[in-house]
């Protein structure tokens, strides 16, 4: 179905903690469905965004679906640009070591330039 | 007086609301507020100065499900969902700051 | 929701014969399940199962067919990592059927 000059830059740009709203929630969803559509996809995660990606999350406490070993799942589904503003991450005190996925940390100019490149950005 | 927060504090200005508003009471942090709870982020030197005139709570719950139970800044008090409930009991009013 | 009667024990389903509490699944309501949906469970087809039920351990997701197709190839070798192979097994879908009786929720994204 895709040919080469089918295929669009996606980004998908998680600002939202976890649990308190559905948003991180939604775009993971968004992000599983549309993977099957081969695009070209990556995944930002800026100011509490970076939140979504903590590890050590345990949800029992709040009777709530603990959905973040499911980021974890996103290599399988080829989606293996993981974005994480650096400003973020210190503004939080956290570290790569802290995130329970590999991820690439850019400072803010150079995520700025990557979303400049972008044919849809979907901001969550 | 009891205030309740649910807001991040790097994202909302809830907190900073309430901080400067209110002189003194309890204040509880719940939800996404939970990280104000939290050591080594941008707020918490003011958390830490509103300790004086404050006492913190937060409610473990949500600071487990966040990931954050290891990084309770040292004198916020933890409580559960029993320990939310006596809080508003114990006040004689309460504000929730949406 | 429905119910479903395995053992004398009733568990909840959803309209579509989905288990309701993922904790209820054990393999005689696996059994149950599959012959509801006219599939007669071998080794091939409890290995599917099993795999799902891991992957599932893992992520706290079903996996897409593609997916799930990719990653029972790499554990399972290519001869099984292909849709004829999975179908053959599940003829209504690896991700829709498999997953039912697996008491998986169905794969996000599935119709």
């Amino acid at each position: 179905m895709s040919e080469g000059n089918n295929i669009k830059k996606f980004m998908f740009v998680n600002r939202k903690a976890p649990y308190g709203t559905i948003y991180a929630l939604e775009a993971l969803e968004v992000v599983l469905i549309t993977a099957a559509f081969d695009q070209n996809v990556s995944l930002v995660f800026l100011d509490d965004g970076v939140y979504q990606l903590k590890k050590a999350q345990q949800t029992k406490g709040i009777e709530t679906k603990n959905f973040s070993p499911a980021y974890r799942a996103l290599e399988g589904y080829d989606v293996e640009k993981l974005y994480v503003e650096k400003e973020s991450l210190e503004a939080r005190g956290l570290t790569e070591a802290d995130l329970l996925v590999d991820v690439i940390v850019l400072g803010c100019k150079e995520l700025g330039e990557l979303m400049d490149q972008q044919d849809v950005v979907l901001s969550f | 007086m009891l205030h309740i927060i649910n807001k991040s504090p790097l994202t909302n200005s809830s907190l900073d609301s309430c901080l400067r508003v209110a002189q003194s009471g309890d204040i509880l942090l719940i939800e996404d507020a939970v990280y104000a709870a939290t050591f080594g982020n941008a707020f918490e030197g003011k958390i830490r100065e509103a300790m004086g005139r404050f006492k913190i709570y937060v409610l473990q719950p949500d600071l487990e499900a966040r990931g954050f139970a290891d990084r309770i800044i040292a004198g916020v008090l933890p409580v559960d969902y029993g320990g939310f409930v006596d809080l508003t009991t114990t006040n004689k009013n309460c504000q929730s700051w949406l | 929701m429905s119910n479903i009667e395995v053992d004398g024990k009733s568990y909840e389903t959803d309209e579509e014969g989905y288990l309701v509490n993922l904790a209820d699944w054990n393999k005689d309501i696996a059994n149950y399940i599959a012959k509801t949906e006219s599939v007669d469970m071998t080794d091939q087809h409890w290995e599917v199962i099993n795999f799902l039920r891991e992957y599932f351990e893992e992520y706290q997701i079903a996996p897409a067919v593609r997916v799930l197709t990719k990653a029972i190839g790499k554990k399972l070798g290519a001869d099984k990592g292909n849709s004829e192979y999975l179908y053959g097994l599940f003829p209504y879908g690896p991700g829709k059927q498999a997953c039912k009786i697996a008491g998986l929720p169905k794969p996000t994204g599935c119709v």
